[in-house]
């Protein structure tokens, strides 16, 4: 091997392509300091980011896993929906906000499994089995709420309710520091635990993986519950702050969330992608659609800004892993 | 002494995939420190063979003897093979493409701790020693942190080889190793072969190249849609016999295929 090949290695490194996302990031939001000074020189608006962003955040984080799996969920934002009812219902009806949290993160357990099954045992395509799951659990919630919404203002003074949502010294929102502590431990699972370098060696090989004494459809299982228990929470965190439960506060986020995790870098041939940037992915998008509002170009435009950015950051990765073979 | 006569025995194996009728009632041995050729044409059986005994699936019916014990053929797995001192390099060289060597090296049987999480520098000290001690890479820009991608054919059988000796097995099964390699290569393919033998451990080798497998095996075993057609130990064949008995068996296969077999029956 010589200098060309070393040369070639730095442009495939992972690391070269998640210092071009937070480049890209810096770059858009300096875009936003000169067009909209006013909005992004305040530190407002950086709160109300850590406000918003973690819910699709904490999806993202499950959906990188099944991606870099090889496979794909669609079906998360329905499980959010679902485990989202569960949480309000629950709690309307209990009063207790520790069991409508269990019973919701036992919702998107099961919703999960049940998408891991139908893919890892009976060998249904995960495009479609989870489009089936997603219609599924979403018509479910509308079935049981009767397409009517839930209203949650007792939660308020709970202890919980802090916890999932406060104000941390008045300013930084709680959900933030949940989506970042769950980034880091996840960010940990996937490099440096067993279970991580399964997921990374199914989307590579899978059947290396097995050859290699992976247990494929054991981990492919896990791989959606992870995702669906993750939706859940998020669930629990957006009802909260919301407080309010509605049978279509899921299903805007299915693109945006996807959106991230492809920004971010993680390779749709899976094998390959970082927590981190998947992190800085949807904190582009969400500060995208901040952005162009705050500006006053218009929120018409957000949609079209949003695909520029995802296709360019497609380009670049696969130039990148062109590359970087 | 061992208590059991053949390392390995596999009696009336049967396998089918669907339809297709992959294996029809095959008997295979390994002894101690065997050399073990195992010859035959393309879909002859013969991955589907080694396949079953590595436990990356489970025989249709059939029974296998490790070291004279019967092994259930539904708890079978590859882990299992592990534990039995049973290591297979597939001719698929079976290693995750982007992935970095070390993590190619010890996947599926990783140095963690109590909670899962994998002990990275450890592995990565020990894949430089393998890849010095066992494999001889010196230097070369590769290093534990490559990603197997960037390697070639040698040296990713060569990682795959050196996987097999790390983890001490008893019985190597080399899935068509050379298929890929250079003559230089397969000379040090030849050689790993020997040392298998010096240390005295067991090998079955899986090839079309005669001439490689005469020089290294014991015992020659041929095998043909489906079925032992003949089994010979070194003294009793030449090389160019068993040359001849190979295009014979090639001769007889063209123009049918397996599929037309399974209609028949």
């Amino acid at each position: 091997m010589n200098a060309k090949n070393n040369k070639i290695s730095l442009f495939g490194s992972r690391g070269f392509r998640t210092y071009a996302i937070v480049l890209v990031y810096v770059v858009i939001i300096g875009i936003f300091m000169i067009a909209a000074p006013r909005a992004f020189l305040d530190y407002k608006i950086y709160m109300a980011f850590l406000s918003t962003i973690p819910f699709s955040l904490i999806m993202a984080l499950g959906l990188t896993f099944v991606i870099i799996a090889g496979e794909i969920d669609l079906s998360f934002t329905s499980i959010m929906a679902f485990s989202g009812f569960i949480f309000t219902y629950v709690f309307i009806h209990t009063g207790s906000t520790i069991l409508a949290f269990i019973a919701s993160l036992f919702a998107g357990l099961v919703a999960g499994f049940i998408n891991g099954i139908i893919v890892a045992k009976v060998k249904v395509p995960s495009i479609i089995a989870t489009l089936g799951t997603q219609f599924f659990w979403a018509g479910l919630a509308v079935v049981l709420s009767s397409g009517r919404s839930l209203i949650i203002n007792k939660i308020r003074p709970s202890f919980m309710y802090k916890i999932f949502v406060g104000r941390i010294g008045g300013v930084v929102p709680a959900q933030a520091v949940w989506a970042f502590g769950l980034a880091v431990i996840l960010s940990l699972i996937l490099n440096k635990h067993r279970f991580g370098e399964s997921v990374m060696f199914i989307g590579d090989n899978r059947d290396t993986a097995r050859m290699m004494g992976v247990n494929v459809d054991k981990t492919l299982v896990q791989i959606f519950m992870l995702s669906g228990v993750l939706a859940a929470f998020a669930s629990v965190l957006l009802a909260c702050e919301m407080v309010t439960w509605w049978a279509t506060q899921g299903p805007g986020y299915l693109l945006i969330t996807i959106a991230a995790v492809f920004i971010g870098g993680t390779s749709i041939y899976g094998g390959e992608g970082t927590i981190f940037g998947t992190v800085v992915g949807a904190f582009i998008i969400g500060s995208i659609t901040a952005g162009i509002v705050a500006s006053g170009v218009g929120g018409f435009w957000t949609q079209l800004v949003v695909g520029l950015v995802l296709l360019s950051a497609v380009f670049i990765n696969t130039f990148v892993s062109r590359r970087g073979r | 002494m061992n208590d059991y006569k053949n390392l390995v025995e596999m009696k009336n194996i049967h396998k089918y995939f669907g339809k297709v009728v992959a294996l029809k009632g095959v008997n295979f041995q390994v002894g101690n420190n065997e050399i073990v050729g195992l010859i035959g044409d393309n879909g002859a059986g013969k991955s589907t063979l080694i396949k079953i005994l590595s436990g990356v699936f489970p025989p249709t019916s059939g029974e296998i003897y490790i070291r004279g014990k019967k092994i259930s053929n539904s708890g079978y797995s590859v882990r299992k093979a592990h534990q039995l001192e049973i290591e297979t390099v597939y001719q698929e060289k079976a290693l995750g493409e982007k992935q970095s060597l070390w993590r190619n090296i010890f996947i599926g049987r990783q140095i963690s701790n109590f909670f899962g999480f994998i002990d990275i520098k450890k592995e990565k000290e020990e894949t430089e020693r393998i890849m010095k001690e066992l494999i001889g890479f010196r230097g070369g820009g590769v290093s534990a942190n490559s990603r197997v991608g960037k390697l070639s054919g040698g040296e990713r059988q060569g990682i795959a080889i050196g996987r097999a000796m790390y983890f001490n097995a008893n019985l190597i099964i080399l899935d068509e190793p050379t298929a890929a390699l250079s003559a230089k290569e397969v000379t040090k393919v030849l050689n790993f072969i020997q040392k298998i033998k010096e240390s005295g451990r067991s090998c079955i080798y899986i090839t079309h190249h005669i001439s490689d497998t005469y020089s290294v095996s014991d015992r020659f075993v041929f095998i043909d849609r489906g079925e032992i057609i003949g089994e010979y130990k070194k003294s009793e064949i030449s090389m160019e016999e068993l040359t001849e008995k190979l295009l014979m068996v090639s001769a007889g296969n063209s123009g049918k295929e397996i599929t037309d077999e399974c209609k028949e029956q």
